[in-house]
C-alpha cells in the first residue's frame, strides 16, 4: 500500500479541492483528512459517519477546591502560566488556585508537587474522530476541539486508523489531505509517507512558503512533487518556482490555470472532476496519472 | 492597542489585510508596530520589505543529564508526559525535540543530575519598514514549539502604539498564543463553503477566549451568500469586504501592497481601523 499526502505550506492554494478531486480518481483508496485544525474535505465528500470515537491526546490538571490550601506551589512550578489564584473559597482559605485549561499543557508537574494532593489529572477529551463512507470509498477524519492541544497526535492517530482500514479492506492507497504550515500537525502527517504533493501558487508568498515546506519534506527524506495552482496569475513566478524546483531535484507535475470551477464545485459539494469535464478536469487527471507513475 | 488578524482557513487574506492596515495607519501618522506571528510560514516581510536590524536566536530549555550523578531511578521518565525523557535499564535517554520545557524532570530528580540547557527552535528578527516597527519569527525546519517563538515575537508589542499582529491560520495552540490578550481579533474569510466552515471554528475560538471580534470578507464576490447570512444570524459585524479583483491578485503575487497599486484602499483600511477602535471602546465601557 502506498501513501500520498497533499500539503501546501501556504494556505488557500487549493490543496483540499485537489485532494478531493484525487479521491474521485482513486477507486481503491482510503481517504484521510489530516487537516484537523480546519478540516474541509468532508464538505465536498459528504461522509456518512459509521463510527465515532473520542480523542484524548493527553491529560489535564484540575485543582480540587476543597483540598487546596492555597500554598501556591503549583503556580510557582507551572511554566505555562496556567495556574492562578482564581478558584473558589473553601473552609480554610478565601481563594484557591485554579488551572486554565486553555493554557495547561498537561505536563503533570503541578500534580506531582502539590503537597496537599489537591490536583486531579484526568484524560482530556481533545476532539472526535470518525470512520465514514463516502461515494469514493472509506474516509477517516476528525474534529479537534477548539483551542485544543495535540493536533499532531490526532493526525498520527488518523493515519494509523486509515492504514488499518486500508489493510482490512485490501485498498492499495492512502490519500491524505494535510494541513498548512510546517509545524507539528504537518510533520505528523508526512512522516513515513511514500510521496508528498505540495500545492503552491505563483505568488511570492506561495514561493516562499513552498521553499520552507520543501525543506521540511527533504529533511524527512520524503519524495516530493509540486503542483502550481492558479499558474496564470503570475506566469513569471510560476516559471521561477518551476526552475527552482528543478534545481532542487523536485518535479512540477501540474500547472493548473486559475479557474472559478474551484469555488463553484465547492458550492455544489462536488469534486472538480465531478463538477466539470472541461480543461481543468483534464489537467488534474493528467497530473494524477503522473503522480501514480511517480508513486510506483 | 493590539489588533490580531486571524482566520480559520489559510489563504483568505490575513497578511494582505494586516500589512495594508499597518501601512495605512503608519502613513496617516500613527506609531505602528507590525508583528508577524505566523512563524511557520511568515510572509509579511515579502510585502513590507523591512530593514532587519536585529536577529536573535530563540531557544527553549531542555534537560541535560549528568550521567555520573544519575542513579537510574527513573522518576524523570515516569513524570514526563511527552516521551522526551525515559529511563531504560538505569540509563536516561533524551528526545529533545519532543520536550515541552515543563521543567518537571529537573525538579523531580532526587540526585540533582538534570540541568537545563538551551535548544534553538528558530529566530526572532526585527527592524523597520518605512518608519514602522517590524518583527517576525522564523521557526527552524522540523521544530514544533511554535508558541514559544510567537511569545518571543510578541515581546515587540508596545501598548501605547498600534500593534498589528499577523496570526497563523487555524484554531490550535500557535493561534491561541498569538491572539491571547489582543484587544480585537479581525477574522479574515472568503464567501465559500470552506471559508464558512473554518470561520465558524474561528468564531468559537475567539468567543471562548472572550475577545471582541469582527469579520473581513476577502474576494467577497466569488462565492455564495452563506458567510453573510451566518454573520447576520450570529450578530457578527462584517467590517470590510474586498472584491475579487485580478489587479489585487496580481499585486499580491508580486509582493506589492494594495494601497500602492490601488490608493483608494488606504481610506478603506483607515475606516476599518476606526470601526475596530469604536468597537474596542464600546467594549471597555
Amino acid at each position: 500500500m502506498k501513501e500520498l499526502v497533499v500539503i501546501s505550506g501556504k494556505g488557500g492554494t487549493g490543496k483540499t479541492s485537489i485532494a478531493a478531486a484525487f479521491a474521485s480518481l482513486a477507486p481503491k483508496a482510503v481517504i484521510a483528512d489530516c487537516d484537523v485544525d480546519a478540516a474541509d474535505l468532508h464538505l465536498v465528500l459528504g461522509p456518512a459517519i459509521k463510527e465515532e470515537s473520542d480523542f484524548s491526546g493527553g491529560r489535564e490538571a484540575a485543582v480540587i477546591p476543597d483540598r487546596c490550601t492555597a500554598c501556591g506551589k503549583c503556580a510557582e512550578m507551572c511554566r505555562f502560566d496556567a495556574i492562578t489564584l482564581d478558584g473558589p473559597a473553601n473552609e480554610g482559605v478565601g481563594k484557591t488556585y485554579a488551572v486554565d485549561p486553555i493554557s495547561c499543557e498537561g505536563c503533570r508537574v503541578c500534580v506531582e508537587f502539590c503537597p496537599a494532593d489537591a490536583i486531579s489529572f484526568e484524560p482530556a477529551i481533545n476532539g472526535k474522530w470518525f470512520v465514514s463512507d463516502t461515494r469514493f470509498g472509506p474516509m477517516v477524519h476528525a474534529r479537534l476541539g477548539i483551542a485544543e492541544e495535540n493536533s499532531g497526535k490526532l493526525v498520527t492517530l488518523i493515519r494509523k486508523k486509515a492504514k488499518e482500514l486500508a489493510e482490512k479492506e485490501s485498498k492499495d492507497m492512502l490519500l491524505c489531505d494535510g494541513s498548512p504550515g510546517t509545524g507539528c500537525p504537518v510533520i505528523a502527517s508526512i512522516v513515513g509517507a511514500d510521496l508528498v504533493l505540495i500545492v503552491t501558487e505563483p505568488t511570492l508568498s506561495g514561493r516562499h512558503d513552498l521553499e520552507r515546506v520543501a525543506r521540511l519534506t527533504a529533511n524527512f527524506g520524503i519524495k516530493t512533487l509540486i503542483c502550481i495552482n492558479k499558474a496564470d496569475i503570475n506566469p513569471e513566478v510560476s516559471d521561477m518556482i518551476e526552475s527552482e524546483a528543478r534545481e532542487n531535484g523536485l518535479k512540477v507535475v501540474g500547472r493548473i490555470p486559475y479557474d472559478e470551477a474551484f469555488t463553484k464545485a465547492q458550492i455544489m459539494k462536488a469534486t472538480l472532476t465531478e463538477y466539470t469535464s472541461g480543461a481543468i478536469a483534464e489537467n488534474i487527471k493528467t497530473m494524477w496519472r503522473e503522480i501514480i507513475y511517480e508513486l510506483g | 492597542m493590539k489588533i490580531a488578524v486571524a482566520s480559520g482557513k489559510g489563504g483568505t487574506g490575513k497578511t494582505t489585510i494586516a500589512t495594508n492596515l499597518a501601512v495605512s495607519l503608519s502613513r496617516s501618522g500613527h506609531n505602528v508596530r507590525y508583528l508577524d506571528c505566523d512563524a511557520e510560514e511568515p510572509n509579511g516581510h515579502i510585502f513590507l520589505k523591512p530593514d532587519i536590524t536585529e536577529s536573535e536566536d530563540v531557544t527553549v530549555g531542555v534537560p541535560e543529564v549528568d550521567q555520573e550523578a544519575c542513579s537510574g531511578c527513573g522518576r524523570c521518565g515516569e513524570l514526563c508526559q511527552y516521551g522526551a525523557i525515559t529511563c531504560v535499564k538505569g540509563k536516561v535517554l533524551l528526545f529533545e525535540q519532543l520536550c515541552h520545557s515543563c521543567g518537571g524532570c529537573m525538579a523531580i530528580c532526587p540526585e540533582g543530575a538534570i540541568s537545563e540547557k538551551q535548544r534553538k527552535i528558530g529566530a526572532a528578527e526585527s527592524g523597520h519598514s518605512n518608519g514602522m516597527y517590524f518583527a517576525h519569527g522564523l521557526l527552524d525546519t522540523g521544530a514544533i514549539q511554535t508558541p514559544a517563538l510567537i511569545k518571543h515575537v510578541k515581546r515587540g508589542i508596545v501598548e501605547d502604539e498600534k500593534n498589528i499582529l499577523d496570526v497563523p491560520p487555524g484554531t490550535s495552540c500557535p493561534v491561541i498564543e498569538a491572539i491571547r490578550d489582543a484587544d480585537y481579533v479581525l477574522l479574515a474569510t472568503e464567501p465559500t463553503p470552506f471559508g464558512l466552515n473554518d470561520l465558524v471554528l474561528a468564531v468559537e475560538m475567539v468567543r471562548r477566549l472572550r475577545i471582541p471580534f469582527g469579520v473581513a470578507i476577502n474576494r467577497c464576490d466569488i462565492g455564495d451568500e452563506e458567510v453573510l447570512r451566518y454573520c447576520r444570524e450570529e450578530d457578527i459585524k462584517v467590517l470590510i469586504q474586498i472584491p475579487n479583483d485580478r489587479k489585487i491578485a496580481e499585486t499580491y503575487s508580486r509582493g506589492e501592497m494594495i494601497v500602492d497599486a490601488l490608493p483608494e484602499y488606504e481610506k478603506k483600511f483607515l475606516q476599518l481601523y476606526d470601526k475596530i477602535k469604536n468597537m474596542v471602546k464600546t467594549d471597555e465601557k
